[in-house]
């Protein structure tokens, strides 16, 4: 489905004046249909890594492997075509576009009312309501998150990338959030999360650290990280 | 009408056929249609081209369209329209203009629109400026708005290319009360020049304007924005400027508020870039391409 073969990626930090490695030879194959959750210290990488499957940024070395094929010189929209689906961490917002106009081109489809009604009452909002917004600073951080889930799902895809999908979330219950995960169970879902509850509902676990990663089965990767509480081995004060 | 006025009125004025009430229809510099009803009156000028528009007394949801259209090279057409709304009449306003040019000599068309609004009357007025075919194609709109108390005029202006100059100013004095809104919308490409200039004097207590300019450059295209809005008594101003660079383009956005008075709130907002990238990111992730993305973000900015 998806692997990772040998994946670094270098940025020069320009505050010292030297080359730093986000990620260094990561090789990693995600397994089809099911559900991976990346985790891992805050500036870890996480974040880097689904870009990179994007095609947002390139590798400095590696290659990206997708259903047989080398994408790592691909496009984004090349590899959107192929069926890769992302919902960004920091949602966009666009003068002048509205829901609609992205939940269009996002399923190459005029929505009426009832169409985009399918993809927003997933994400607990009313069609009616949100279909002619613009996607302006008129609409809250957390609206725009999940408008930004509806469009991934209107998009539809084999490969779903969603980078910290609870963040800004605050009303909307946390169980319908992973309700609308587990609807996506015949598909390859990779989901940057610090959620437990996120976690815990995750096939696979991979985590990455400051000085390297472990992918694994959730339950091998948990008992690892089970004898400390999860937020204090990710760098947290809570128990 | 041939289909090149046919197409110019619809491109202006999405006019599809002879509208609806009072109407002036203006080619290559004369009158080519006209109603006029006893709600609106149109009449022509004597001393000089153009037209007088009367919106009587409490006439309420009518409209009057007065395009022009420019179907010759070499032309100027210098027009004077003026337009009286009486106490308490609510109107729409459609105006525009529209050239295509089929030789290469310039044609130019400068409307000279002067509103008086009388107390308590309301105006939305939309205006349409389009270029087609060869050859120079210049509009110079100057228009003049005078409001007594009460009064609200909205305006939208719309320029979407092929106009190669423009140098459009607006006027407006507003007494107590009186409340402005103006939209323009502006798209540069190639060597087009467009000079934007307000001037807003809020007058009377309470009186209230706000601007909206979003405008898109780009090729060598030059957009120069100035506004000067002056606050002489208790009043509200907000001036707000957005735009989109692209190629070799050029925004220039020169600001001016000038409070006369403690009370007066006046505000002006810039903001001038390319592209952002993450949107041009956000649409390329849905599966557009790269043009297919900055074409969708500047359609939806000007819409």
């Amino acid at each position: 489905m998806l692997e990772l073969k040998n994946i670094t990626y270098i940025v020069h930090d320009e505050k010292t004046n030297e080359e730093r490695a986000v990620l260094k030879n990561i090789n990693v194959k995600f397994p089809e249909n099911k559900l991976t959750v990346i985790t891992g210290q805050n500036g870890s990488g996480k974040s880097t890594l689904i870009k990179l499957i994007m095609g947002i940024i390139s590798p400095t070395s590696g290659e990206i492997i997708y259903n047989g094929k080398n994408i790592t010189n691909l496009s984004i929209n090349e590899r959107a075509n192929l069926g890769i689906t992302i919902a960004l961490q920091q949602p966009v917002r666009f003068k002048g576009l509205t829901v609609k106009n992205l939940l269009d081109v996002a399923s190459e489809k005029s929505n009426k009312i009832s169409d985009a009604c399918e993809y927003l009452s997933k994400v607990g909002l009313c069609a009616k309501n949100y279909l002619n917004r613009e996607l302006d600073s008129t609409l809250s951080g957390g609206e725009l998150k999940r408008i930004e889930l509806a469009i991934s799902l209107a998009k539809g895809g084999e490969l779903y990338l969603f980078d910290e999908p609870e963040a800004g979330i605050d009303l909307w219950s946390f169980d319908s959030l992973v309700d609308l995960f587990k609807t996506l169970n015949d598909k390859t879902v990779i989901i940057v999360s610090h959620q437990e509850k996120i976690i815990e509902e995750a096939d696979y676990l991979l985590i990455i650290e400051n000085d390297g990663y472990k992918m694994g089965k959730k339950d091998e990767i948990y008992s690892i990280l089970k004898p400390e509480p999860i937020c204090k081995k990710l760098g947290g004060q809570n128990e | 009408m041939n289909s090149i006025d046919k197409e110019l009125l619809k491109s202006i004025s999405d006019l599809h056929s002879v509208p609806e009430g009072s109407f002036n229809i203006r080619k290559n510099g004369e009158c080519l249609e006209r109603r006029s009803t006893s709600d609106i009156e149109i009449i022509s000028k004597e001393d000089k081209s153009g037209i007088d528009i009367i919106v009587h007394k409490g006439v309420k949801n009518k409209s009057v369209h007065i395009p022009v259209i420019i179907t010759v090279g070499d032309l100027t057409d210098v027009v004077y329209n003026d337009f009286y709304i009486e106490e308490d009449a609510d109107v729409l306003i459609v105006a525009g203009c529209g050239i295509h040019n089929p030789t290469g000599e310039e044609s130019r068309h400068d409307g000279v629109h002067t509103f008086h609004l009388q107390k308590n009357s309301k105006v939305k007025y939309v205006e349409k400026h389009l270029g087609t075919g060869l050859g120079g194609k210049v509009l110079n709109p100057l228009t003049k708005i005078f409001m007594e108390k009460n009064s609200y005029f909205e305006m939208e202006t719309l320029q979407l290319g092929g106009v190669t100059y423009s140098k459009r100013d607006t006027e407006a004095v507003l007494e107590d009360n009186a409340k402005v809104i103006i939209k323009e919308k502006i798209l540069t490409t190639e060597n087009n020049e467009a000079i934007t200039n307000f001037d807003v004097l809020l007058k009377g207590k309470n009186s209230h304007v706000q601007v909206t300019s979003r405008s898109v450059a780009k090729g060598e295209s030059k957009q120069v924005f100035q506004s000067n809005i002056i606050g002489e008594n208790s009043s509200f101003g907000h001036v707000e400027c957005d735009g989109i660079l692209l190629d070799n383009a050029q925004i220039i956005s020169i600001p001016k508020i000038d409070a006369k008075c403690p009370e007066a709130s006046l505000v002006h907002e810039a903001a001038i870039g390319k592209i952002a990238g993450e949107q041009l990111i956000k649409l390329m992730s849905l599966g557009l391409s790269h043009e297919e993305a900055e074409n969708l973000i500047i359609k939806g900015y000007l819409s």
